[in-house]
């Protein structure tokens, strides 16, 4: 259907005006709240676009401008238009709270990137030749930076942003040399030419490489992920949302489309074993770091870096599973991941909405100060309990139905390959089953301290839930999080011929209700799941009730609920002076983090804790140190400027070469070349 | 054209005396000696040119070779000749890597040429693709000339011997427009110019035409 194609192509021209225009309307409330509106509708038509293209067939588009050496050209294939599902939606649910956030005039280095990053994110998956790609994927790295540099003011924020440009320019430079090296001597990049002539041997491994490289350091795969936990604290919320949600997902389609289509289809199972390890790894350290962060939106970034690894592991499983020609079961594989992105882009950009909404009611993002908000913030604290869920993989929401698909083929694994291949996936599988239960806790972590339990401080006791359109931003996602938890049958079938075209063959059939492993084997059914869950809780529900003492709650009578104090504990009640209570009467952030930190933290994250006791006879009181080092940020911050320093110094010393010896570099340079050219032409 | 032809045979002694007399250029240890080689490496060019024009029946190539002839034959060296005199420079040349090492490189330097062309140039005519080999060569040879030797006006007669090069490359093409050949001849003019009052300048001011001793007057050292 070349019209979805043609309106979707219009649809980012619009998004790019309306970046430009967002300039001067910046001046006004209405103007901020027209390209916010704009964004949110934009991000529905991306969506529905998508929907329409899973519906219909592949269609192609050659614009009638492009690069000087041709023409560019879009397409919309099952692929793309899957994943312009999880854009859309993050755009829409984080553009309608951005709307209803507008209360006066808004900077423009904040309104102009907004709609921008959108357009880039759309044409990224759009694109149908490698220049287009890149320029879409660069036009969202930018915009993107531009969003998380916009609060210059604070050191940390300034540093956030220049690692998160250097990934960026990373990751751009390494696909381009992927490109380069798929393109090979032809030098034409569009999709169609590449995939005529697929890449060989260590070919394929060079350019597997580098699309890790170049994608993953931008959906954050372990060890590239250092960038997420220090951007998005540093952008504003809605921004983090998309960031998460969204930006990730168009990495990942990256990868995806590089290796399940540009890369073709005849590839060694082996070659899905990095993205397996290196998913694996990103699971387990991000969940654990989850565990240890302090601040809402570096712990959901972390979040992040957990969800994007468990896609990776189902990326790479459906790679190994075509490889070694089980067509079925890479389905299976490659579903799940199509599956989790969806999920996790729509309950990751809830869970950011939410602690953006917290952010904006109680004017903290750090843990320790938040507390008590289900009273103050109901509809938040529901809302983001759903989100929680989902991420701690609870049936019968979304994010269970597809980790649940992930661990079927992860345990399907054992038919591939050879002895050391299966041991790894068994290793895959605990460290996943591990990421899962440190994610459960994670979550558990983030709500129960942020949302239960009594306010830390006064300006979480007053904290303030907004209504209106950021209400509707959180119901929305939420909503969708339940539904799609509910009816994953109905998604697979949507995403069939994504699936085709991925793994060669569509999901195993299970029907509309349940989704399975394979034909005839291990089914989840959500909706009964669900209903039995419903019925456990009320049974629960109406049995404490009617074990309740007579004239405190009957089931059935809500008027007489009595409210009685809250347990504190076991401690002693707080002083007249503390009226929320001693802060020190309950698990701060760091204290709930303890026994992780301690178990996994030492070896994996590098945890330290030194106890300093004041000397014999003093009245001060002992002081606990702990704290932790992401290993890959050390060796980023550490040995690499290094490097980068002594190789500087080196080249400053070619000023000082005399004349002769500046004409004998460039007479060396010219004879090396030449030699090159003898023994390579020689060939 | 091919072996036993008088046009191909001609123009690949001449050629070939062209990047004889580089080699004579390297080895010679007085720099009137040196002027001397290069005078006649023009001379030999400009009748290599004369030859081409002949051979090829393009009368515009006469034009090079009297150019080449009066530029490089006779002024250019005699301009050289005339500033030894004046400066009552040392009569040696300072040599930075040695006469034998020189020779050696520039042998190396003539088999890769070679190796680089013929390969490249399969299905050229063998007169253009022998052509292009020794005049890659006779570039080559330019070049290790300017970098092995610290007097001002060896590294000059460096450069203009590179120019040789470039020139016997291009009259072994057939068919390329004089206003190239023109304009470079008068860019070689400009060299030899402007290299004159530098080397004037460096004598004036260092007492030397080593450019060694400018070394100790750039800005910026660490």
């Amino acid at each position: 259907m070349p019209a979805v194609l043609t309106a979707l192509a219009l649809l980012v021209g619009a998004l790019v005006v309306l970046g430009v225009a967002a300039w001067p309307l910046s001046r006004s409330v209405l103007g901020a709240r027209v390209v916010h509106g704009g964004v949110a509708l934009a991000g529905l038509l991306l969506a529905a676009g998508g929907l329409a293209g899973l519906l219909g067939g592949v269609s192609s588009l050659t614009l009638p401008f492009g690069p000087p050496w041709g023409l560019a050209r879009l397409a919309l294939d099952p692929l793309s238009a899957w994943f312009l599902l999880p854009v859309g939606l993050s755009a829409a649910c984080a553009s309608l709270f951005a709307f209803g956030g507008v209360h006066g005039p808004v900077a423009p280095r904040l309104l102009v990137p907004w709609p921008l990053f959108l357009a880039g994110m759309a044409l990224t998956i759009l694109a149908a030749d490698g220049f287009t790609l890149l320029l879409g994927f660069e036009a969202m790295s930018l915009a993107s930076w531009a969003l998380v540099a916009h609060d210059d003011a604070q050191a940390a924020n300034r540093r956030a942003a220049r690692i998160y440009l250097g990934f960026a320019g990373f990751g751009g430079l390494s696909l381009i040399l992927a490109l380069g090296v798929l393109a090979g001597g032809a030098g034409d990049v569009a999709f169609a030419v590449l995939r005529d002539a697929p890449p060989e041997g260590w070919r394929a491994a060079a350019v597997l490489a580098l699309v890790i490289a170049g994608a993953g350091s931008k959906a954050g795969i372990a060890p590239l992920h250092v960038w997420l936990p220090l951007a998005h604290p540093a952008a504003p919320s809605h921004v983090s949302a998309v960031m998460s949600g969204a930006m990730t997902k168009v990495a990942l389609y990256v990868l995806a489309r590089f290796v399940f289509d540009l890369m073709g289809p005849a590839q060694p199972f082996w070659l899905g074993a990095p993205l397996i390890a290196l998913g694996a790894a990103s699971a387990v350290i991000g969940a654990l770091r989850a565990n240890l962060e302090d601040d809402t939106k570096t712990l959901l970034a972390c979040s992040t870096i957990e969800n994007v690894g468990l896609i990776a592991i189902g990326l790479g499983l459906a790679m190994a599973f075509r490889g070694a020609d089980l067509p079925a079961l890479a389905a299976l594989a490659s579903g799940a991941s199509l599956l989790h992105a969806l999920n996790h882009a729509v309950f990751k950009t809830l869970l950011f909405l939410a602690a953006g909404e917290v952010l904006h009611g109680a004017a903290t993002r750090a843990i320790d100060r938040l507390g008590g908000l289900i009273h103050r913030m109901p509809v938040t604290a529901w809302a983001a309990l759903v989100g929680v869920g989902a991420a701690a993989a609870l049936p019968p929401l979304s994010g269970f139905a597809s980790e649940w698909l992930l661990l079927q083929a992860l345990l399907a694994a054992w038919r591939v390959g050879d002895l050391p291949f299966q041991i790894g996936v068994a290793a895959a599988t605990a460290l996943t089953a591990l990421a899962a239960a440190l994610a459960a806790a994670a979550m558990v972590r983030f709500w129960g301290l942020v949302f239960l339990g009594r306010p830390r401080t006064p300006r979480a006791a007053g904290a303030q839930e907004a209504g209106g359109a950021a209400r509707w931003a959180l119901l929305v996602p939420a909503g969708l999080t339940v539904a799609f938890g509910l009816l994953p049958g109905v998604l697979l079938d949507l995403a069939e011929p994504a699936l085709r075209l991925m793994a060669g063959a569509g999901a195993p059939r299970a029907g509309v209700l349940s989704v399975g492993a394979a034909e005839g084997g291990a089914r989840y059914w959500p909706v009964l799941v669900a209903l039995l869950l419903a019925a456990a809780v009320g049974a629960a529900l109406w049995f404490v009730r009617r074990r309740a003492p007579g004239g405190v709650a009957r089931f059935g009578a809500p008027g007489h609920v009595m409210r009685g104090p809250a347990w504190d504990c076991g401690f002693i009640a707080a002083p007249a002076h503390l009226p929320f209570g001693d802060p020190a009467s309950q698990p701060s952030a760091a204290g709930f983090g303890q026994p992780l930190r301690r178990m996994l933290g030492t070896s994996l994250l590098a945890a330290r804790e030194a106890v300093t006791m004041p000397p014999p006879g003093a009245t001060g009181a002992a002081r606990l140190d702990a704290g932790f080092h992401d290993p890959a940020l050390v060796a980023l911050e550490g040995p690499l400027p290094r490097a980068r320093e002594a190789l500087a110094t080196q080249a400053e010393r070619l000023r000082d070469l005399s004349i002769r010896q500046c004409l004998g570099l460039t007479f060396g340079a010219v004879v090396l070349m030449l030699a090159l050219l003898a023994v390579l032409g020689g060939r | 054209m091919s072996f036993g032809q008088l046009g191909y045979d001609v123009a690949h002694l001449l050629g070939g005396g062209v990047l004889l007399l580089s080699f004579v250029l390297l080895y010679q240890r007085r720099i009137g000696a040196v002027i001397n080689a290069f005078a006649m490496q023009g001379a030999l060019l400009a009748l290599a040119a004369a030859w081409a024009a002949h051979a090829q029946g393009a009368p515009a190539l006469y034009v090079t070779a009297v150019l080449a002839m009066a530029a490089k034959g006779v002024l250019i060296p005699l301009a050289l000749h005339g500033i030894v005199r004046r400066l009552d420079l040392h009569r040696t040349v300072e040599t930075a890597l040695g006469i034998g090492p020189s020779l050696v490189a520039g042998v190396a330097l003539v088999a890769l040429s070679i190796l680089v062309v013929l390969p490249a140039t399969e299905g050229v005519r063998a007169l253009a693709r022998e052509n292009l080999a020794l005049a890659l060569s006779v570039v080559l040879l330019g070049m290790l000339m300017m970098i092995s030797r610290r007097n001002a006006i060896s590294q000059v007669i460096g450069l203009l011997s590179l120019e040789n090069g470039l020139i016997l490359a291009a009259i072994g093409v057939a068919g390329m427009p004089l206003v190239v050949e023109l304009s470079t001849a008068a860019l070689v003019l400009m060299i030899a110019v402007v290299a004159g009052v530098f080397a004037f300048q460096i004598r004036e001011r260092f007492d030397t035409l080593d450019t060694g001793s400018l070394e100790e007057h750039r800005g910026e050292r660490r």
